[in-house]
């Protein structure tokens, strides 16, 4: 059964129409001349703050050696299997004590939810949530970052651990007797 | 309480209070572990002797009081006997369980110690485990988190030790890492007897090295890497491939000889990483050859066989199963067999030659040295499971000329070999070519490129079955991986040829052939299901008289009569 609700009649000053529509540009007027809240996007971008989680990337450490060691804990915890890694082991002599280094290294940002878990677990700060926002392709392969990629994102951290280097200085003086 | 309480042989222990019966002078780690309660531990092995270096398995130890004048027990208030602690801890690996004994596993001293020892053995231990292949399966991993503090009170610089090292052709050494345990080196010297290994240097200086001059080579490196409790040695060919933690494992069997070692296949995604030799007391303790790890390489093998063909033409499975039961309908049919087929596919087998009136059966022998440990003559895995079907009724000989003299007189005209290379069992390309040949095969062998038609078959790891070792054992083994796209299972297939050439039903699954196999004959009773992990023993009596060619090995002494006939 169908519940009919009367509606209440329209009075006088309703009927004329006239204070909406001065109320309404009122609105309009007041926001004409008060500052702009919206942006140029995308010639204009926001400011971004600080801690946010942006596209996954990869870093290099200031004197520009690749970070990740292909630990692949950022693959085991990541929750929608975005991150697939080939390990590789290092060739050149410079980092040899390092000895790991990802062969590929991709992450599929159709899979990514910028959770920033892989952040967090990496026990080498060699992966990170950066500015970086907008990712777009025209097909799923675009979607991909593979390693190259993920270092241009990436760039250089300006972290001073240096574990590696200082494990190397100390093999070369050697405490061993 | 004191009392012997039944006349069993086994005495009682006591674990934290709990009564457990067991046989004297089991070791304690063992007993404890028979109750649940894990006594950390890093050199004791079971398999090896006890060198007690480590201190991780330090308990508490104690023994009813008695008085020292009287020789009476001394009891508490309520009657019970008291027991006395020893004021010190003792190392659990180093203590045989003796009648009464009490032990504590988690009392605060005991907890205090390895405490105390994780510290120490992290003192100087590297910060490595991102690039360790051993983390996740680490022990010095799992008990820092339950026993280490989770922060270094140690400021000053870590010892530099040799990192990268090459021990041998597989193994590769990291002495950062090492805890010294010995377990490498004991197990060079008791089960391997080869003694390479040995510690130079003192206290902290102590680095594990290889004799000068020497390399860890024997064909059992690599069980090394599996009992060293840290990363300090890892496979060469293991090295940085896969994350232990994404890998699952399947039971299976090393089908290298005729030993059977009880393995783990760990695969991801359908790719084989590695094989690790499984426990089983009675056939391999926990050991394997290196040599057997490798088969794995058989599945992406170069020669790997993806499809099914029909002379040059690569064609679907079904058209050419369908142009098998054409030939095999034929006059004049041989079969040659393989003792590297699990039961179930000798079994089909055996009935295709039964359909087919086949002229001759033959399995193709392969022998080699034997090493007394775990690598016997018999290079087949299952020429045992071929006579207890009832495929053949003598050993398989290496070279099949009886089967080419055959091939020469016209008697036999078709040939159906199951994963066996023809030309290498001693047929000419001329006495294959005069036949028509089946061939189911995984690889691409010399013969088969002169067969009519090929069936393309699975490896051990991309199927399931049963084989039987030298003792007779019957061991199962399980899929791990799926085959390729283009191939059929060997046991579908043949149950198809059989079900075509007969026009009857045939069992085409394991579980649907021990249906049959079970109801009567040497496997009366069994299923697969039923078979154990560990195998059940098989009475092979019947071919006591045989001349197997297996020498003595680990767990297996051959037959009087048949070292006799050697
Ligand atoms: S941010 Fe989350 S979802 Fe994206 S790659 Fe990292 S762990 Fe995976
Ligand atoms: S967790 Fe870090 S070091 Fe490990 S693989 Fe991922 S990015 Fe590389
Ligand atoms: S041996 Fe264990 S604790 Fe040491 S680096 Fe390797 S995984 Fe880490
Ligand atoms: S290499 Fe491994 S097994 Fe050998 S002593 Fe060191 S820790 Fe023990
Ligand atoms: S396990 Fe007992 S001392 Fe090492």
């Amino acid at each position: 059964m169908a519940i009919v609700l009367k509606r209440k009649p329209l009075n006088f000053l309703e009927k004329l129409y006239l204070p909406q529509i001065v109320a309404g540009l009122s609105t309009t007027f007041k926001r004409m001349l008060a500052p702009k809240e919206t942006m140029e996007y995308p010639e204009e971008r926001p400011p971004i703050p600080k801690g946010y989680r942006g596209v996954p990337t990869l870093v290099k450490d200031p004197e520009g050696r690749e970070k990740c060691v292909s630990c692949q804990l950022c693959e085991f915890v990541c929750p929608p299997k975005a991150i697939r890694i080939i390990p590789g082991e290092i060739q050149d002599e410079e980092h040899a004590n390092v000895e790991k280094a990802p062969k590929e290294f991709d992450i599929d940002m159709l899979r990514c939810i910028y959770c920033g878990m892989c952040e967090e677990v990496c026990p080498e700060e060699a992966i990170w949530l950066q500015n970086q926002y907008s990712m777009s392709g025209y097909s799923r392969e675009e979607m991909v970052n593979n390693k190259e990629k993920l270092y241009e994102l990436g760039g250089t951290l300006p972290d001073q651990h240096f574990k590696w280097k200082k494990k190397k200085e100390a093999e070369e003086a050697g405490n061993a007797h | 309480m004191s009392e012997e309480k039944k006349d069993d042989g086994l005495i009682s222990v006591f674990i934290d209070g709990q009564e457990v019966r067991t046989k004297p002078g089991t070791n304690i780690i063992e007993v404890a572990a028979s109750v649940g309660k894990e006594i950390p531990h890093y050199c004791y092995h079971p398999k090896l002797s006890v060198s007690g270096n480590c201190r991780m398995c330090l308990i508490e130890l104690g023994m009813p009081g008695r008085d020292r004048a009287t020789g009476e027990p001394i009891l508490n208030e309520d009657g019970s006997p008291k027991i006395m602690f020893f004021p010190g801890p003792a190392i659990g690996c180093g203590t045989n369980a003796a009648p009464n004994m009490h032990v504590k596993t988690d009392s605060d001293m005991v907890k205090e110690c390895r405490e105390g020892v994780t510290e120490f053995l992290l003192a100087n231990h590297p910060l490595d485990c991102p690039i360790c292949d051993q983390a996740g399966e680490c022990r010095l991993q799992e008990f820092s988190t339950s026993h280490g503090a989770g922060y270094s009170r140690f400021v000053e610089q870590k010892n530099v030790k040799p990192k990268r090292t090459r021990l041998g052709p597989r193994v590769m050494l990291d002495d950062e890492r090492c805890i010294l345990c010995s377990r490498c080196i004991r197990f060079c010297q008791e089960v391997a007897d080869d003694d390479v290994l040995g510690f130079t240097d003192r206290g902290s200086y102590s680095t594990l090295t290889c004799f000068p001059g020497k390399q860890l080579e024997n064909n059992y490196s690599l069980n090394t890497v599996d009992i060293c409790p840290v990363g300090a040695l890892t496979s060469t060919d293991f090295r940085f491939k896969m994350r232990v933690w994404f890998l699952k494992h399947v039971k299976s069997i090393d089908f290298e000889t005729s030993v059977g070692c009880n393995t783990d296949v760990w695969a991801r995604e359908g790719k084989i990483y590695r094989i690790t030799p499984r426990r089983n007391d009675e056939v391999n303790d926990t050991w394997m050859p290196d040599s057997g790890r490798e088969l794995y390489k058989l599945v992406d093998g170069e020669n790997r066989l993806p499809h099914c063909k029909a002379g040059e033409a690569n064609v679907s499975a079904s058209d050419a199963l369908a142009k098998a039961v054409e030939l095999l309908k034929g006059e004049g049919v041989a079969i040659v067999g393989s003792g590297r087929c699990s039961v179930e596919e000798q079994y089909a087998l055996k009935a295709i030659a039964e359909t087919t009136k086949a002229v001759g059966v033959y399995l193709v022998g392969r022998y080699g040295d034997d090493d007394g440990i775990l690598v016997s003559r018999d290079r087949n895995a299952n020429v045992r499971g071929a006579l207890m079907t009832g495929l053949i009724n003598s050993l398989p000989e290496e070279s099949l000329s009886d089967l080419g003299a055959k091939i020469d007189s016209g008697e036999v005209k078709v040939v159906l070999s199951v994963k066996e290379d023809l030309v290498a069992a001693g047929l000419s390309k001329d006495q294959i070519a005069k036949v028509k040949l089946v061939s189911f095969d995984t690889q691409r062998y010399a013969s088969t490129d002169l067969a009519g038609v090929v069936i393309a078959g699975l490896t051990p790891f991309e199927r399931s079955g049963t084989v039987i070792n030298q003792q007779f054992r019957i061991q199962k083994f399980h899929k791990a991986v799926p085959g390729p796209a283009g191939a059929v299972d060997d046991l579908v297939a043949l149950a198809t040829v059989q079900a075509n050439l007969s026009e009857e039903s045939f069992p085409s699954t394991v579980a649907s052939v021990w249906k049959q196999l079970g109801e009567s004959g040497p496997f009366e009773g069994l299923s697969f299901k039923s078979i154990p992990d560990e195998g059940v023993l098989l009475d092979g009596s019947a071919f006591g008289a045989l001349p197997f060619a297996e020498g003595k090995s680990l767990h297996f002494e051959p037959k009087q009569e048949a070292v006799a006939a050697e």
